[in-house]
């Protein structure tokens, strides 16, 4: 019923990061810079070749078959007991939450609750166990956060995005009315049901814009693709990044690898 | 509703779920109503749980379900003692038709025409209005809202708040039409108009009929929450009262009501209780002055005992029908209730309805969640909605060899075309140098990457594929 | 087989095989102790906030602080329990400014119409109250029928102070309810309202559109 309750570990030496398939392939400078910032914590991070996508395509579509047999792929990538990072509150979502489901009453469960417990989302990994200390090299400016739901409600991150912001002293968050609302990305929902989806996006990126931020960030690269998307397809002025992307831009002084 | 053929003028499609959603949303009225109600109804909430251990609370909640489902099949029975020990009559109906079939006996046999409804959600699900209506039983909600939708020839968009669709001003002009109410704007006016109306009817009904909020088998008393009074009325001033209520809303003791009342009422409107909660525990004994002589309990399973064989989706049972995932949920505030096309819209409605109707007629229902967990969250007594939604999709298109699927009318979505698609897509990514050849592939042929991606660019432009993917990268630096 | 025994049967050789039964801990139920004074404050700051009506009295001032009330309503007639002392002390009071006092002594079927369309209020007594939600516990008996507290549009609710409890939670097992329930027990928590159109309050809809608490103290 209810989650766990989270217990961070200290702060290992090394970390598997799994990157997710869209950064991978759409928002890879967002990987980049997780890796960067964690390297700049001083932790060696491993990026397992073999990596592709967690399934959660196939597993929310009810493609259980097809999802398991992805995620098989994946449990095997992590053989040392280090923390396995993801910059995404879906994915990691994903494999925190629903790898021990998918796989319940297979030969694969203990190995799935074991790659679950030591699943983190990015940003918490980076504020609660790292306890990262951010210097704002960057100009003032005014931006606006949309945490996905994922992030929000399986990860239990709400609060995280926020505090690693505010640490930047020359950058102005500001909330959006409604901000716990979904953006209405949900994956194949936005293809299956396009004009709810759509109603869902306008009515975000109008919330977003009415702040007066100059930009957003956000934890997952769905909602960004989806958010940014309409804004740009609508000529709304509101420029989108990941979180983690934003983070490392205004804090690198060129000595980060 | 399964019970409603084509050819009958009340019978709505539910598989066209698509054409209502696009109209609800092309329809700004409809819209603005909603997200006004369904802010309002957001922040009210949050304010009414206010410094409580909501978390706990809901813990306990839960867990009162859980204790009454795990001991279901005894607590009808003692339930059914209880009530028969005190006086009131116990049925028991397999589905809708049997339980309309019950109501309508009960009235014959006291040569009863006319029936004064208590707002309930279960007689909504049998259709009973329809039904007595077609045996010459005329049936009139008292329910303000439902009052209203009726008066429109509609059915309720909210399983708290009927007719939350409407504005005063078409709510006026309804009034006007059907009941000669002065135009108004003024709702202290429009509402005075319908006590007037609806006291003559009461006065005049030869039976009540109501829904029941928990049924407590320990002490065979029948609970009833509401605000205006109506279901007080329909309890106690006709001759004969008959409760209409699901299987499942009994609980073990009742201590265990105290708990559920909290979350129920702030859950569902964000009251700390209703105005009046109603707990009756037989008909009019010898020396009482009023209530109705004959008091009849109707226990209707359609689907339930069904939906109770699962360890997961018996977690739909749980359910006290607060409302609060409705209002919480960002697709039903867009689409409203009456796109759903079913007695219980938006999430709820979502993991319950295919149960009753077969996951073939509700195919869409699961498909319509961006899955976001607002309703998970806010549910008062933890119902994981979003992984029920999961698990009815993959019961939609038979996606597990592993759990076969169960619900009837299972396997209805799978689609030869996209069954294909998903079995390519995991060929590749349960192949790593497929997926790495693959991936690179696409970046190189970036360019030519089409421009439109079907619902996707309707909204949005298309999501652009990277130059090199971080694969590739990482590659480059040497990991 | 009926359909009860069939229901039962499917509820019994459940698939999914016996369920676990899970532990109910009614801890957050409890509230940290509280003064009187305390809850009547509660009390009243609830209740009136969904629109009832609160007068502090004493036994020697409570007639006449009714009567005033009732007067400024313009009210004709007070229906009174016939053999309640709230009754007996009405019936003897030397007031002279109260409405004409009616009695419900006889079943409704014989004068519905004169309850539903004549009384303009009517007064009962309580099993008390509650603090946390402002809601008045009514057990109705053959000497104040369940119709009093509902079909006029003026309820007066006669609370004592000494019986207010903080939860209903707590009311229930003090008053050992489990040990038996009567024909009708009642939650009463401010007027009759409806929010159903456009969530724009309006009271009296089908029930009293006043509820007026005498807190005895």
């Amino acid at each position: 019923m209810a989650d766990p309750i989270k217990v961070y570990p200290p702060k290992p030496s090394h970390v598997y990061f799994y990157a997710t398939c869209l950064i991978d392939m759409f928002y890879p400078d967002a990987g980049m810079a997780g890796i960067q910032l964690l390297e700049r914590e001083g932790i060696k991070v491993c990026f397992p070749e073999d990596q592709t996508c967690c399934g959660q395509p196939a597993y929310t579509s009810g493609y259980h078959d097809e999802a398991r047999a992805v995620a098989k792929a994946q449990l095997g990538l992590f053989p040392e007991d280090w923390p396995i990072v993801v910059p995404s509150g879906s994915c990691g979502g994903m494999m925190r939450k629903h790898y021990p489901r998918l796989f319940k009453d297979t030969d694969h469960e203990v190995k799935a609750a074991e790659v679950a417990a030591r699943t983190w989302e990015l940003t918490d990994f980076l504020l609660n166990v790292c306890h990262i200390k951010l210097k704002d090299l960057g100009e003032p400016t005014t931006i606006a956060m949309h945490t996905s739901c994922s992030a929000r409600r399986e990860m239990g991150v709400a609060e995280v995005g926020p505090k690693l912001i505010g640490q930047l002293q020359n950058v102005n968050l500001v909330e959006q009315v409604r901000a716990e609302e979904c953006c209405g990305f949900g994956g194949t929902f936005a293809v299956r049901h396009p004009e709810i989806s759509g109603a869902m996006v306008s009515e975000k990126v109008d919330t977003l814009t009415d702040t007066g931020a100059e930009a957003f960030v956000t934890t997952d690269c769905g909602c960004l693709m989806n958010i940014s998307g309409y804004a740009e397809k609508n000529g709304k002025p509101l420029a989108g990044q990941h979180i983690v992307s934003f983070l490392w831009e205004r804090t690198d002084n060129g000595s980060g690898s | 509703m399964s019970q409603a053929s084509s050819e009958d003028p009340h019978h709505i499609d539910v598989k066209e779920f698509h054409p209502r959603a696009r109209a609800a949303i092309a329809d700004p009225k409809i819209r603005q109503n909603f997200r006004k109600a369904m802010d309002g109804l957001i922040s009210k909430r949050k304010d009414a749980f206010e410094g409580m251990d909501l978390e706990a609370l809901r813990d306990l909640g839960a867990n009162i379900r859980l204790r009454a489902l795990a001991n279901l099949p005894d607590l009808l029975e003692q339930l059914e003692k209880k009530l028969t020990e005190n006086g009131i009559k116990v049925h028991w109906a397999i589905d809708g038709d049997e339980a309309c079939r019950i109501v309508r006996d009960i009235c014959v046999a006291r040569n009863a025409k006319t029936v004064i409804k208590g707002k309930s959600m279960v007689s909504e699900e049998m259709e009973l209005n329809h039904y007595l209506e077609e045996h010459d039983i005329k049936a009139l909600e008292s329910d303000l809202g439902e009052y209203i939708v009726q008066l429109a020839g509609e059915t309720p968009s909210h399983i708290i708040m009927p007719a939350i669709h409407k504005n005063t001003g078409e709510i006026s002009e309804l009034m006007h039409e059907k009941t000669g109410t002065d135009l108004s704007n003024d709702v202290e006016y429009l509402t005075a108009s319908a006590r007037q109306q609806l006291r003559e009817k009461f006065m005049n009904a030869d039976v009540g009929v109501s829904g029941v909020n928990f049924a407590v088998a320990e002490t065979g008393t029948l609970c009833l929450v509401e605000n205006e009074g109506n279901g007080r009325m329909t309890t106690t001033v006709p001759p004969c009262h008959i409760a209409v209520t699901g299987i499942e809303k009994v609980v073990g003791n009742l201590e265990d009501v105290a708990p559920l009342l909290a979350l129920l009422t702030r859950s569902a409107t964000g009251q700390h209780i209703t105005t009046y909660f109603n707990m009756i525990s037989s008909p009019r004994k010898p020396e009482e002055l009023d209530g109705p002589e004959e008091v009849h309990l109707v226990l209707v399973d359609n689907g339930r005992s069904s939906i109770y064989q699962d360890d997961e989706l018996l977690d739909t049972l749980r359910c006290i029908r607060c409302g609060a995932c409705m209002n919480h949920c960002p697709v039903y505030t867009r689409v409203g209730g009456h796109t759903y096309g079913t007695t219980y819209p938006g999430p709820i409605g979502k993991i319950l309805m295919p149960h009753l109707i077969g996951l073939d007629e509700g195919r869409h229902l699961p498909t319509a969640s961006s899955l976001c967990g607002a309703c998970g969250e806010v549910c008062p007594v933890k119902i994981p909605i979003p992984d029920l939604l999961v698990r009815l999709r993959r019961e939609s298109v038979d996606g597990d060899k592993l759990n076969p699927a169960k619900v009837r009318g299972h396997g209805a979505k799978r689609g030869t075309l996209e069954a294909l698609v998903w079995k390519g897509w995991s060929w590749m990514h349960a192949r790593p140098g497929a997926y790495r050849f693959g991936t690179a592939v696409a970046a190189r042929l970036r360019k030519l990457q089409p421009g439109q991606l079907g619902g996707w660019t309707e909204y949005r432009t298309a999501p652009r594929l990277a130059a090199k993917t971080l694969h590739e990268r990482m590659k480059e630096r040497g990991q | 087989m009926s359909s009860r025994d069939t229901i039962l049967q499917r509820l019994r050789n459940r698939s999914g095989g016996e369920l676990k039964v899970p532990n109910c801990d009614f801890s957050v139920m409890q509230r940290p102790p509280s003064s009187v004074a305390e809850r009547i404050d509660q009390f009243q700051k609830t209740i009136e906030s969904v629109h009832g009506e609160v007068h502090l009295c004493t036994r020697e001032s409570w007639i006449a602080q009714l009567a005033s009330i009732l007067s400024s309503r313009g009210a004709r007639s007070l229906l009174i329990p016939t053999a309640h002392q709230i009754g007996r002390d009405l019936r003897d009071s030397r007031q002279d400014d109260l409405p004409e006092l009616l009695i419900y002594d006889e079943p409704i079927e014989n004068w519905q119409p004169h309850l539903f369309n004549e009384v303009d209020a009517a007064i009962t007594s309580t099993r008390g109250g509650i603090a946390e939600t402002g809601s008045l516990i009514l057990w109705p008996t053959p000497d104040e029928p369940r119709l009093m507290s509902l079909v006029p549009p003026i309820h007066i609710a006669v609370l004592k102070a000494s019986e207010l409890h903080a939860t209903f939670h707590e009311a229930m097992l003090a008053q050992n309810w489990a040990s038996g329930m009567p024909t009708n027990a009642l939650l009463i928590s401010g007027p009759s309202k409806t929010a159903d159109i456009e969530q724009t309050l309006a009271y009296g809809v089908h029930g009293p559109k006043e509820l007026i608490i005498l807190v005895i103290g």
